[in-house]
């Protein structure tokens, strides 16, 4: 039936604190999802960056010339590892480059004893056998460090994936708690509108259709708070964006506040969370109703 | 139309308010249920609109083992029944109109057969201008029309009232008494529960009388008779 209520749920104030505390939950689980999604990509990022690269650092040679020929074996070691995709010597002038930003490009560095650089990409489906390689490379060339960003970052990867199993774990916390509320609520219904719903039975009422009315006011509730909670975690997420942007202003490079930017499609999983809190709502007090009306006479 | 077995029946753990009840009502049968206030009168009845069950014996309704029906099966029965409460038992938040419409919604009419058949019973009924009103803002009487015009709506072949007259006055229960006799000559079952001996004495129909939790069936001008009727 399209129409209003039969029963009168505008008058009872069982069911008034739902849209908070659904508001509150939506907020709560919002702000986790995002900072979740947030990590995920971050954690992609680095991912991809780090895990098909590696780098072999040897100590600064006497002479261009020495320099070649201790790089030479290197090379060739590098190149015979199963698991490497290329060996690339960096150029005197690449390394120069980088270390530009603290030594500047004087007359000095020409003369300065730069170390020599070997980038390395290595396939990531099958990664070379890292501690084989290290005791290779100590042979064949003394004082050579092979530094394996991958290595690095695992621990940084393992926290963060523990961060994100714990955000799954907080949201499931979350829907359990609104399945609750959301069961209290209903019987707190039930028992107040006990009047009314026997005089519908008496009337020819099918169970279904009782709880067809309980669920469909759960569900207006429960969209009512689940788009309070979702505009509330924006504004705030807006407002972390804003404050990491002024805080860039003060000087580059000076992240007091982390940059929060959503994509288009982390915000559309933004969206999922009131949606999900209204189908919580809407099925729990169905199911919640139905129960109780079956154990009636 | 009707038939209790032996029935007895309890609420909760508490004594049995009814004991070894017994008795058949036939398809247009006009009958009373009398006695005094917490004989059981109202019990009765709520065995026949089964919003109770018999903690024993059986009870038929249309051909049909009703005490022992699964719980889905009931609404479809209950639509053939009216019933009408002496506190009428209206929806307060709902329009004179949407109360009185309830049964044929439930039961699935269309909207157009909707406003047609409630208009017409509401107009019938003296309660034209009112409409849109609330329960709570009519009168007594008016409040009773409505009850019975929720009772009525759609067509059921029992009525059941109970206490029709206790909360209008002497005319008005009069009135309903009439209309209810009227609706029992268009082939209506009807069963009227009254502690009031004098109004069933008076109507001249026979009446189910409890005592003690045990009925006997008082037949007009005839006296008290502990056979129950069978089949
Ligand atoms: N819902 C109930 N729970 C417990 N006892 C009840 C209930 N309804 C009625 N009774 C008891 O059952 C007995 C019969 O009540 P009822 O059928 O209402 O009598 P009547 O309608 O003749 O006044 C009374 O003793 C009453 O106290
Ligand atoms: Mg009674």
């Amino acid at each position: 039936m399209s129409r209003g209520f039969d029963i009168p749920f505008a008058r009872d104030g069982s069911v008034r604190f739902l849209p908070w505390i659904v508001a509150l939950m939506v907020y709560l689980a919002g702000l986790a999802l995002a900072g979740a999604l947030l990590l995920d990509a971050a954690l992609d990022d680095w991912s991809r960056g780090v895990s098909g690269v590696m780098t072999v650092e040897l100590p600064p040679a006497a002479t261009e010339q020495a320099g070649d020929i201790a790089v030479a074996p290197v090379v060739a070691l590098l190149q015979a590892t199963p698991g490497v995709a290329s060996v690339k010597l960096l150029p005197r002038a690449a390394v120069a480059k980088l270390v530009e930003p603290w030594l500047g490009t004087g007359q000095a560095i020409a003369a300065l004893a730069l170390p020599q650089l070997i980038d390395v990409r290595i396939d990531p489906a099958h990664r070379p056998d890292f501690a084989a390689l290290r005791a290779k490379l100590a042979t064949a060339a003394p004082g050579a460090v092979l530094d394996d960003a991958r290595l690095r970052f695992d621990r940084l990867f393992d926290l963060g994936m523990s961060i994100e199993v714990m955000t799954v774990v907080i949201l499931v916390l979350i829907g359990i708690a609104a399945v609750l509320t959301t069961v209290f609520a209903t019987r707190a219904g039930l028992a107040v509108h006990q009047n009314v719903i026997e005089i519908l039975h008496i009337l020819g009422a099918r169970d279904s259709y009782i709880a067809r009315q309980f669920a469909r006011h759960a569900l207006g509730l429960g969209l009512r708070g689940g788009v309070t909670g979702l505009v509330l975690a924006a504004a705030t997420l807006a407002l972390l964006g804003h404050a990491a942007a002024a805080a860039a202003i003060l000087g580059p490079g000076l992240r007091l506040v982390p940059a929060i930017t959503l994509l288009p499609w982390q915000w559309s999983v933004l969206v999922l969370v009131p949606i999900a809190a209204a189908a919580i709502t809407y099925f729990t007090a169905l199911a919640t109703v139905h129960g109780a009306l079956a154990r009636m006479p | 139309m009707i038939r209790f077995e032996n029935v007895g029946m309890r609420y909760g753990a508490g004594p049995e308010v009814l004991r070894d009840i017994s008795f058949q009502l036939d398809v247009s049968s006009f009958h009373f249920v009398t006695g005094s206030s917490g004989a059981g009168k109202s019990s009765v009845l709520k065995l026949i609109y089964m919003s109770e069950r018999p903690s024993r014996g059986v009870v038929w309704l249309f051909d049909k083992q009703v005490s022992s029906l699964p719980r889905r099966a009931l609404p479809p029965l209950r639509r053939h029944i009216g019933v009408i409460f002496q506190d009428f038992r209206l929806i307060n938040h709902l329009s004179t109109f949407d109360n009185v419409a309830l049964p044929l919604r439930l039961a699935g009419e269309s909207e157009v057969k909707v406003t047609e058949t409630v208009t017409d019973l509401l107009t019938w009924v003296g309660l034209a201008d009112r409409f849109e009103a609330r329960p709570p803002t009519l009168s007594g009487g008016q409040q009773q029309r409505v009850a019975i015009a929720r009772a009525v709506i759609a067509r059921p072949s029992l009525i059941l009232a109970d206490e029709p007259t206790g909360n209008v006055d002497d005319a008005m229960a009069m009135r309903l008494l009439r209309l209810l006799e009227e609706m029992n000559r268009l082939g209506t079952t009807v069963i009227v529960a009254t502690h009031n001996h004098h109004l069933a004495t008076r109507m001249g129909q026979p009446r189910l009388h409890l005592d003690g939790g045990r009925i006997a069936l008082i037949r007009p001008e005839a006296p008290v008779d502990r056979v129950m009727p069978r089949s």
